[in-house]
């Protein structure tokens, strides 16, 4: 066998079990179909760390969610990922509504989630004063937080590849054998054959099972999309302000971003299938009109971005965390719709459990090396960049205008251990592009970078995913006009 | 101490440190974040610029030579590769460059000349899915003119600015196929003279009163649907029609750029997106002067440089002590009906008598034989006939200062009201 574990995905879940793993003598490997990490739902998604009244007790989802959020922000802390403890609210606008934020307050004393109170309609215009007037009452959640989604899965990814643990990226698996005492797990890059598979593939997972074993679920693909505002409404709301849930989800909500930006979102609907994350007018209408309910003032013109996540909801109405029947040795992380980013570390925690039973004996490593997310130029203060100046004149070349990136921030990002292929590779690591003009001024300039780090033609430079071509060639001059002054 | 430092190396800034350095300011900065000076003028290499100032046609680089030539002739210093960061109320001024590193300095005045970037895809809230292949005019302009690599085979432009407009002409001349260009107004956002030369010319259907309604393609944009809008801009079913293109253009705006001037606490006008200025630049904040498509957004860069000029004078004025007058009297001037915004804002008057204001406004409407009014309450002040006037060109009338001085109310509006047939 190649490898220990073999882990199909790398998204937060993938990337959690990855770094759980990695602090173990195994030999792991994880394979993905992208060219990067959170290249799926992980990216997309409302960015909140849950409190977890949410889940119905006795669910792994109020478990999972509860145990992950605590441990989310060990993480979030020792990694220097971004996240804020922020809290969050959900509003009430009628005595029905009033009567259900009773019972997600009860729900939240089973599920254990600690730093709850019922506010009145006055309490929590005090704290929010840009909510609806008509607010009659509010959950208060102190420890519900924000989180930078991909920054949080690329640093357990590269914490993980920095003690060990191998990554093979534009590896779609395409099939899986078993083998005696393990699995060959076939690849658009070629074989791994792992004793043991994590199948934590997201919208593809109910396909990845299918490969070893018999139906036994499936995929209800739920698409919802969001505005994303420009950092002149960041402080519109201080907390997350949820409304009241429908049986479908969590509704929309309005929250600050860790990077300063306003996120407005989701609504539900089915999309094509589960790769498709488009955005349609009407689901944008509903979104924006549904998030004035509970912010009337929402500046929605300040939009930068539009995007759309697909949540992996199943047929299921929990987490499906387990071994698959009669297939030891292949572990499903399936159906994790939301809170999967907030149980993410959790679910990793279970699943070395589940490997453990698998026969499985991993033995803590004697040395671990952790590698923090850098510290970003533009959150310095004066002395600070005074002094990284001093050192290294690159981190004088601004990049990005909107962000303050600069040069050497891009070129840390390209020495790490999982460096950026892509112009939005750079964008998730250092934030260029980020910001109102939408990477207009930096792009051909971080394609600039990425093409003589890689020794390639700027032709060969993609905006995202592998295929995602920006350029079609040069121009009939061939030569850049020189406009030199 | 610098007795002035410019923000932006643009065809304002230069105008500004230019016309200071005349006016015999002896320490004048100029800080301009790109490699060199010039400003959106280095990547414009089509013709006709300077026709007003210079009479005669440039291309953007020989424009901006010739400033930065003359600039050369003087004592300004410029700080290339040097992004300002932070101007603040007391005029310091922070900035990174990558030879200097990390600088704080003090300055006697600073005029803010940092330009406007385009409006983008999310601004506008386009629905569908998120190819590659979208970007903006300006930025194409870039990949294409000074990179020297295409963006694309089969181009759908959506919104017709002038950048927009130009790319066209541009991506037609490099062999690319211009399928449309889509505007949702039901007037063209550019110059005549652009709509003319660029897609006529090249035979590229306009499509007014139209919106991209979804986009389509997974890697690449793949296609993309259009239809027509009714008034109130929404789309009307039953009107779509698909053009399969790679590759979409956006030229839907330009945006001022002032995320400094709003740190430094400067009152903005919601209208223009820029600062509120008075007739000589200056801004709310004494001593901080703005200019060019900070300030507003322009068509063209001769009446950059004219502003500019001003801006560098009024610097160089308030320095020497002889700006801003404590008994000069204000008098706001109030956009009316199809006039969307002024600039200047407000006029300050000092009792001179000699010579004219010039102020600047755009209209909302296209309007065929109309008249700006100018009213003091019920009082016409002035009036000024045009044979023609539309939102894609900038209007500007000449405000005689003797009429001013006999203004009473402390407001004067700006109207256009159709001439009587
Ligand atoms: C709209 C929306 C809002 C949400 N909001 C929140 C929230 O606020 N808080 C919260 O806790 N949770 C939230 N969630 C849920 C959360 O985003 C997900 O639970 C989480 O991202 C799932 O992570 P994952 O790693 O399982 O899946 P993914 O991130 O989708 O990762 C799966 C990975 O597998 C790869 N892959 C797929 N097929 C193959 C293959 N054949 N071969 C190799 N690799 C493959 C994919 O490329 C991808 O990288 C939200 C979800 C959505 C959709
Ligand atoms: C594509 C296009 C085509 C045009 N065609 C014509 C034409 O044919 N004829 C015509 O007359 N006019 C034309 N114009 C209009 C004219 O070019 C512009 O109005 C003019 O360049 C604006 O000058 P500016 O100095 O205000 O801004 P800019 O030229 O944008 O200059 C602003 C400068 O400030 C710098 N800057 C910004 N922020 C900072 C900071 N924080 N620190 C340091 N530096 C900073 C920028 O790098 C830039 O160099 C065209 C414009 C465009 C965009």
């Amino acid at each position: 066998m190649d490898r220990d574990v073999a882990i199909i995905g790398c998204g937060i879940v993938g990337a959690a079990v990855a770094y759980e793993l990695a602090h173990c003598e195994l030999d792991v490997e994880v394979i993905e179909k992208e060219n990067d990490v959170a290249m799926g739902t992980s990216r997309a998604n409302s960015a909140i760390l849950h409190a977890g009244y949410d889940p119905a007790p006795g669910t792994l989802m109020a478990k999972l969610n509860v145990e992950g959020l605590e441990l989310a922000k060990k993480l979030c802390g020792e990694l220097n990922i971004p996240f804020r403890e922020c809290g969050s609210m959900v509003i009430a606008f009628t005595e029905e509504e009033v009567e259900e934020l009773k019972r997600l307050y009860e729900r939240g004393v089973q599920n254990g989630v600690s730093g709850m109170r019922l506010l009145s309609g006055r309490e929590a215009l005090k704290a929010e004063p840009n909510l609806n007037g008509e607010t009659r009452a509010a959950l208060l959640a102190l420890s519900a937080a924000i989180v930078s989604p991909w920054e949080y899965a690329l640093s357990l990814a590269e914490n993980a590849v920095a003690n060990g643990v191998k990554i093979r990226f534009d590896s779609e698996v395409t099939g899986i054998d078993r083998l005696e005492g393990g699995f060959a797990v076939h690849t658009a890059s070629g074989t791994v054959s792992a004793r043991c598979v994590v199948n934590a593939a997201g919208l593809n997972a109910e396909r990845i099972h299918n490969c070893v074993a018999a139906p036994s679920f499936s995929t209800l693909p739920d698409r919802g999309e969001y505005f994303l505002l420009d950092k002149s409404e960041g402080h519109c709301v201080e907390h997350v302000i949820f409304q009241c849930p429908t049986k479908v989800g969590k509704g929309t909500l309005v929250s600050p971003t860790v990077h300063g930006n306003l996120i407005v979102g989701p609504n539900n609907e089915t999309p094509r299938d589960a790769s498709d994350t488009a955005t349609t007018r009407q689901g944008l209408d509903d979104v924006a009109h549904m998030a004035k309910k509970s912010v009337p003032s929402l500046n929605i013109r300040e939009s930068i971005r539009n995007f759309a996540g697909v949540r992996a909801a199943t047929d299921v109405d929990d987490f499906i965390i387990r071994h698959v029947d009669d297939t030891p040795g292949f572990i499903d992380l399936a159906g994790v719709k939301s809170p999967g980013l907030t149980a993410a570390p959790a679910i990793a925690k279970m699943t070395v459990a589940l490997l453990r039973e698998c026969g499985l004996n991993p033995v803590e490593k004697a040395l671990w090396t952790t590698v923090p997310r850098p510290r970003r130029f533009s959150e310095m203060d004066a002395d600070e960049k005074r002094r990284l100046l001093a050192r290294d004149s690159s981190y004088g070349r601004v990049i990005c205008r909107c962000e303050t990136v600069t040069e050497g921030e891009i070129r840390d990002a390209l020495r790490s251990v999982i460096p950026p292929r892509s112009v939005d590779g750079v964008k998730r690591r250092c934030g260029t592009g980020m910001g109102r003009c939408q990477g207009g001024f930096c792009a051909p300039r971080v394609v600039d970078l990425l093409a003589r780090h890689y020794g390639v033609s700027p032709v060969r430079i993609p905006q995202d995913r592998s295929g995602m071509y920006l350029l079609t060639g040069e121009t009939k001059t061939g030569e850049a006009l020189e406009c030199t002054i | 101490m610098y007795d002035l430092i410019v923000v932006g190396g643009g065809p304002a800034g230069l105008a500004a440190a230019r016309a200071a350095a005349e006016e015999g300011l002896q320490k004048i900065l100029i800080a301009e974040r790109d490699g060199e000076p010039g400003g959106i003028l280095n990547q414009c290499i089509h013709n006709g610029f300077g026709l007003h100032y210079f009479k005669e046609e440039l291309t953007g680089p020989e424009y901006a030579l010739r400033f930065v030539r003359m600039i050369q002739k003087t004592q300004v210093e410029m700080k290339l590769d040097t992004m300002v960061l932070d101007v603040r109320p007391d005029l310091t001024v922070s900035m990174i460059g990558r030879a200097e590193g990390y600088q704080v300095h003090e300055a006697r005045s600073v005029v803010l000349a940092m330009g406007c970037r385009e409006r983008t895809r999310g601004a506008l809230a386009i629905p569908g899915a998120r190819p590659a292949g979208i970007l903006t005019a300006g930025t194409a302009q870039r990949y294409v003119n000074v990179e020297g690599y295409m963006v694309g085979r089969r181009v759908v432009i959506l919104g017709s600015g002038d950048i927009g407009l130009i790319m066209a002409r541009r991506m037609t001349l490099e062999g690319a196929k211009v399928l449309a260009c889509v505007e949702i107004m039901p007037y063209s956002g550019g110059l005549a003279r652009n709509i003319a030369q660029c897609l006529h010319d090249n035979d590229i259907p306009l499509y007014l009163s139209h919106t991209l309604v979804d986009i389509r393609g997974r890697d690449r944009v793949e296609g993309v649907t259009a239809a027509k809008v009714d008034d109130l801009k929404n789309p009307v079913p039953g009107t779509e029609f698909t053009l399969d293109c790679d590759t979409i253009l956006l030229s839907v705006g330009l945006i001022p750029e002032n995320e400094l001037t709003r740190k430094a606490g400067i009152s903005m006008d919601e209208r223009t997106r820029g600062a509120y200025v008075f007739d000589n630049m200056e801004t709310t904040t004494p001593g901080i002067f703005a200019c060019g498509n900070v300030v507003h957004v322009h068509d063209l860069v001769d009446y950059v440089t004219l502003e500019g000029e001003r801006a560098g004078r009024a610097a160089a004025a308030y320095v020497n002590g002889g700006c801003g007058s404590a008994d000069a009297r204000t008098i706001a001037l109030r956009a009316d009906g199809d006039v969307s915004y002024t600039v200047p804002q407000y006029l300050r008057l000092s009792g001179e008598d000699a010579g004219s204001v010039p102020v600047f406004f755009r209209v909302r409407r296209n309007i065929v034989e109309g008249t700006v009014v100018v009213r003091d309450g019920d009082e016409k002040v002035a009036a000024f006939t045009r044979k023609h006037m539309s939102p894609g060109e900038m209007e500007r009338i000449a405000l005689p200062l003797r009429l001013l001085g006999r203004v009473r109310a402390g407001e004067l509006s700006i109207t256009v009201e159709k001439v009587a047939s």
